[in-house]
């Protein structure tokens, strides 16, 4: 090998927050070669991905609506993956988030209650959390990988959700078909601006962003978790339960999810459906990553993210791009960020040893 | 920061971004969109609409301008994309999937001067029609060339979900195979997915197993037509005509034709004659085809289907007329009677004939 790679001493700060940045510039770059490829006009589509979704204030809400259970789900997830627990079945939580939260309403939809929503969103994170709880039970009682039951668990929680839908949930006056009733006002997230579909969920959002950055800078337990997952070793020696830890991290991501799960069923779908996610769960990885594991980041890290949906549709719409442009768009973007993320902890160094000549 | 202020920033930069690019829209075409739920080449359902589509903009050439969107998501995003092609300006749309009826019906509201077509709902507006097709016709004659086909006497059928929709087909076929062979047993496999070649695929191999020789399938994908052609046994293609998958194995396929239907409910806006209403076509509609028969299908087999089809064609053949039982043995239709459409629309139970219990 004529290079090496090897860790850098020191790296720069400032670059560490530069990256997505340079990732986003670099994959503007690389697309308007795939664009040129594609026979379509560089900007008119860049514009198309990235400005006309933002147009109008109607456009724009969308981008909130889109960006909401993305947001919730990674900043569940950020704080797992701060201390190294990868909680991968996100889009199981979130399932069953919206499974018990919505059980509420199926079995007293007469409720006109004004605590039937609160208690809709409270019972969504339980479920949510109940769901994480059991790979945190697996992984503190037999050291189980979380990765692998976080990720079977998804299913698991899908096909409930199946088996629900299709039968005893399913709308009495509905022909069989398999969805729920449709929630009545006072079971539904009330809409945040007027003749837009911006609805409570995205407050939870927000608040989820500034409480978990304040508990991560502020609180005993945030510091915890960051000690936990930068030095495991000085955790313990400092009296961190890592278990406790594994648990807290674990119950929040899965609460985080739960309560993007029932935003999204009292809110935009407004019934219980067979899916509820197009794999919000999973696309939250990546936003996580994308935000730096920062409730900040991660904010603008989901509004990108949903902007890069919404700019997808719009091109197909306007341009007649097949949808896997959508994909390629997003895999760039983390693929730069990647990239760009070695380039900042490592460096390239020519190989200098040489070989003996005998 | 405010969003009218975030607002306002965009739109500054949009306004100069599209003043770059200049105005593109030409006047007086109507425009028709299409949402579809899979992608346009999974070469079943959403391909079949596409071809409506091309059928669409081949007939009326310029002054249509047809577009679509792929693989959009039953839930929320699919309001948003509903939404998004109406605000574009587009006068007629259509929604290719059952999950869209209620994201339609909200954007209609929204949108009283667009028309909107949604496929196999059964939510109605002053702006949205419904409409499908008799499938059930297709099954019908496919269950007669199957029952003659068949040596184990078991048919193994693979279906999405257990909507009505789907029971209707398993059951028209079941009552046909059973009409000539009264042996015949029907199991199903429940995949959870109209697209997904891996586990229909396996779905196939698990009834081929089960002693299946026949396979038929309420998917999409043509997955299950070469898991039957490697291992030599007969299938029925899906939505399109699957021969090239399966050139050995492929009986017929039941195919989907939009074609005429798209084409008619276009000049009709154009025209400003639609109106809403419900249409559901079968053969004689032309919404429902068979595809060429397999050569080493019998001529006495291929004339019975035949038949059947002309039948149900003139009305002298019900798929569901009486007698027949249902599964738990009680009365599906009695001696002269034949089902009526709201039945089949709900319809939930098995037909006597088909083994295991409907998911419920």
């Amino acid at each position: 090998m004529l290079l090496k790679i090897e860790k850098r001493a020191e790296y720069s700060k400032a670059m560490v927050y530069l990256t997505p940045v340079i990732a986003l510039v670099l994959t503007v770059l690389a697309s308007i070669i795939l664009f040129k490829l594609l026979g379509v006009n560089p900007i008119e589509a860049l514009y198309q991905f990235f400005v006309a979704p933002l147009d109008s204030k109607y456009e724009l809400s969308e981008l909130f609506v889109k960006a909401t259970p993305l947001i919730l789900c990674a900043i569940g997830l950020s704080v797992g993956f701060r201390a190294n627990v990868w909680n991968i079945g996100a889009e199981g939580q979130l399932t069953m988030g919206a499974i018990v939260g919505s059980s509420l309403f199926i079995y007293f939809p007469e409720t006109e209650s004004v605590f039937l929503l609160p208690a809709m969103i409270m019972l969504g994170a339980v479920g949510g959390g109940a769901w994480a709880a059991i790979p945190a039970y697996f992984k503190t009682r037999f050291n189980a990988n979380e990765i692998l039951t976080s990720l079977m668990l998804v299913y698991v929680a899908i096909l409930v959700l199946s088996l629900l839908v299709h039968g005893p949930w399913r709308d009495p006056a509905g022909f069989n078909f398999p969805e729920s009733q449709t929630f009545s006002p006072s079971a539904t997230m009330p809409i945040l601006v007027s003749g837009t579909r911006m609805h409570f969920g995205t407050l939870l959002a927000l608040l989820a962003v500034l409480g978990t950055w304040i508990m991560l800078a502020r609180t005993l337990i945030g510091f915890q978790v960051k000690v936990i997952g930068a030095a495991p070793r000085a955790g313990g020696y400092a009296g961190f339960s890592q278990k406790k830890v594994v648990w807290f991290v674990l119950l929040f991501g899965g609460a985080m999810a739960g309560i993007a799960g029932i935003s999204e069923v009292s809110g935009p779908i407004g019934q219980v459906l067979p899916t509820i996610s197009p794999g919000y769960g999973f696309t939250a990885i990546i936003v996580a990553f994308l935000g730096r594991l920062h409730p900040v980041g991660i904010f603008f890290a989901g509004l990108l993210m949903a902007l890069t949906y919404l700019g997808g549709e719009t091109a197909q719409i306007s341009l007649g791009l097949p949808v896997a442009v959508t994909g390629v768009f997003q895999g760039m973007v983390l693929f730069f960020l990647l990239a760009c993320d070695v380039l900042v902890h490592y460096r390239f160094r020519l190989n200098t040893a040489r070989k003996v000549v005998s | 920061m405010t969003l009218k202020y975030i607002s306002t920033l965009v739109g500054a930069v949009a306004m100069a971004g599209s003043l770059l690019i200049g105005s593109t829209a030409a006047a007086e075409e109507t425009k028709v969109g299409f949402i579809y739920v899979g992608p346009i080449g999974d070469f079943g359902w959403t391909n079949r609409h596409d071809i409506g589509r091309h059928a669409v903009q081949e007939e009326f050439g310029d002054k249509v301008k047809t577009g679509f969107v792929e693989s959009v998501k039953e839930g929320p995003d699919s309001e948003r994309v509903i939404r998004q092609m109406a605000a574009d300006g587009y006068k007629l749309i259509f929604t290719t999937s059952f999950g869209f009826m209620n994201p339609t019906l909200k954007v209609a509201k929204q949108f009283p001067d667009v028309k909107f077509e949604h496929a196999t709902g059964y939510k109605r507006a002053d702006n949205v029609s419904t409409y499908s097709s008799r499938f059930y016709e297709g099954r019908y004659v496919v269950g007669k060339i199957a029952g003659k086909m068949t040596k184990t006497n078991i048919i193994g059928y693979v279906g999405s979900f257990p909507i009505p929709e789907v029971v209707r087909g398993i059951n028209a076929m079941t009552l046909a195979a059973r009409s000539i062979n009264p042996d015949v047993k029907v199991k199903v496999a429940w995949v959870s997915t109209w697209y997904d070649p891996g586990k229909e695929g396996d779905a196939a191999k698990a009834l081929i197993d089960a002693g299946a020789d026949v396979i038929l399938q309420h998917t999409d994908s043509p997955a299950p037509l070469q898991v039957a052609e490697s291992r030599g046994v007969w299938a029925v293609g899906q939505a399109s005509d699957m021969a090239k998958f399966a050139p050995k194995s492929q009986l017929t396929a039941i195919v989907d034709n939009w074609n005429g239907y798209y084409i008619a409910r276009t000049k009709a806006v154009m025209n400003g004659t639609w109106k809403s209403e419900d249409t559901w076509g079968g053969f004689k509609a032309g919404m429902v085809e068979l595809a060429p028969f397999n050569k080493a299908i019998p001529s006495d087999v291929v004339e019975l289907a035949n038949a059947t089809r002309k039948g149900i064609e003139d009305g002298t053949i019900l798929p569901f007329a009486g007698p027949f039982n249902k599964q738990d043995g009680s009365v599906g239709a009695a001696d002269g009677t034949s089902l009526d459409d709201g039945t089949l629309l709900g319809m939930n139970w098995y037909v006597e004939g088909v083994e295991g219990s409907l998911p419920k």
